[in-house]
Order: C-alpha cells, then structure tokens, then sequence
C-alpha cells in the first residue's frame, strides 16, 4: 500500500516536473509577451501543485491566490500599460543571449553536481501534513516579529509604487 | 519520494531565470524571470521544511512570497515610470550612467 502510494506521488511529480521546465523554457524564449506571462500561470500553478505533494497545504493555497490571482494579473496591467505589441516581437532578446545560456548552463552544471553528491540517496520519511493550524502558531508566536516588519514592508512598497505610478 | 527531485527542479527553474535576466531586452520580461527565481527558492525552503518536519521552511517561504509581491509592485511601478519618460522599455537602453 505504501509502495503504491509512493509511485504515484513519483508520476505525479514527473508529470508536473515536465510540464513546470517545458513551460520556464517558454516564458523565457517565447516571443509574444503575452504568451510568456500565460506560460508563466503554469508554471506557478505547477509550483502550487508540488505544495500539496510536500503536504503544505496553507502555502499552496497563498500560491494560487498571491502569484495566479494577483501577481499575474499585475503583469498584465504592466504588458498592457507599456503598450507591448500583441503580436510576437522580433528583437525581445539581446546580444548576450549565448553568454547567458552559458552561465545558465554552468550554474546548473555546479548546483546539480553539488546536489547530486550532497543529498544523494536522501528520502522523505514519513512525510506530514503542516496544517494551517500549525504555519498560523508559528507565525504568530516565534516569528510575530518578522510578520510585522514583513507587513510594514509590503505598505511601503505599495505606498511606493503609487507615488511613482501615479500622474500628476 | 526523493528529496533532489525537488531540489534538482528547483535549480533548473532558477537556471531557466538566470538565463531570463540575462537574455531579456523587455522590462516586464526581466521582472517574470525573476518571479521563476524567486519560486525556485520557494521550492527549495517548503520541501527541506517537509523533509526535516519543521514549520520554518513553510514561514520563510511565505515571508518571500510577500516580498515577491512588494517587488513586483515597485518594479512594474518603475517600467512604467521608464515608458513614460524614454517611450520604451527595452532595458538596455537604460544606458545614461554608463562610462
């Protein structure tokens, strides 16, 4: 039963896995703005997806409605303020894009070998469910203080980001 | 389940940023590569948090989903401020400090 349940935790990761990297590889070299943002969705969603595999429900949920719900929605304000052209666009990447793929290509070369010999064999055990009940008793007693600097970070960012939007 | 298919996952998502930022001439192209970046760590902080049965990985990864949020608001803010002054938002031709 449990070795049941861990194969099809494994395909469910690949599946999700597979879809996640073919649609970062997109948002990246797609060539309609648009169409990057929208790929974007999937890949948060997929982001959202591996939560609920981890068992971290609370977090999963604040996925879907931060990033999907509003993150996204911002992107699109800012594709639509910015008047980018709906159609594809011809010269949305620069002259370094071999240099970039190279350090993209090493840096995973690096983490990848560091990952492969550091946590090599190293499983779940018995993965449980951090409830909400349990993310809001951390918040609020160990790490009330952060909280409050987080949220006093957050108002000024966006009090920020009127003042610098607005016109006048 | 292992624990490096998630964090082998992860970094391939923040390679596939890295080469975003990199590569990206448009503005709000560069601010999405940096939100793969930011879900990258995200992935990494809630699945050692699993894996070691500690709350604090889910804390932190919450704390840097509202400072993705912030960032996102001031840097679309900034594009936007950026198209209005020079009509386009190509980020290379941010160019006026350059000796």
């Amino acid at each position: 039963m449990l070795a049941q349940m861990m194969v099809a935790e494994n395909i469910a990761f690949y599946l999700i896995a597979a879809m996640m990297v073919f649609a970062a590889v997109r948002v990246v070299t797609a060539r309609n703005i648009v169409h990057s943002a929208l790929y974007l969705v999937l890949v948060l969603a997929g982001v959202a997806a591996l939560y609920i595999l981890l068992a971290a429900e609370f977090i999963a949920i604040s996925q879907v409605l931060v990033y999907i719900g509003a993150i996204i929605v911002l992107f699109l304000f800012g594709i639509m303020l910015t008047r980018a052209p709906m159609g594809p666009m011809y010269d949305t990447d620069n002259e370094q894009r071999a240099v970039g793929a190279a350090i993209a290509a090493l840096l995973l070369g690096v983490m990848g070998y560091s990952l492969w010999r550091g946590f090599r064999d190293v499983q779940f055990v018995d993965l449980q469910v951090q409830t909400t009940n349990d993310v809001a008793n951390s918040v609020f007693s160990t790490y009330v203080l952060p909280f409050e600097i987080i949220s006093v970070v957050l108002l000024a960012a966006l009090i920020g980001a009127i003042v610098l939007a607005r016109r006048d | 389940m292992l624990l490096n298919q998630f964090l082998f996952l992860a970094a391939i998502l923040f390679c596939t940023g890295v080469y975003g930022v990199l590569a990206r001439r448009n503005g709000v192209m560069v601010l999405m590569s940096v939100e793969l970046m930011l879900n990258a760590v995200n992935i990494n902080l809630v699945a050692f948090g699993a894996y070691r049965h500690d709350i604090t990985g889910q804390v932190f990864a919450l704390f840097v989903i509202a400072i993705a949020a912030a960032e996102v608001g001031v840097g679309l803010a900034l594009v936007l401020m950026l198209y209005r002054n020079r009509r386009s938002i190509d980020v290379d031709d941010v160019d006026l400090m350059k000796g």
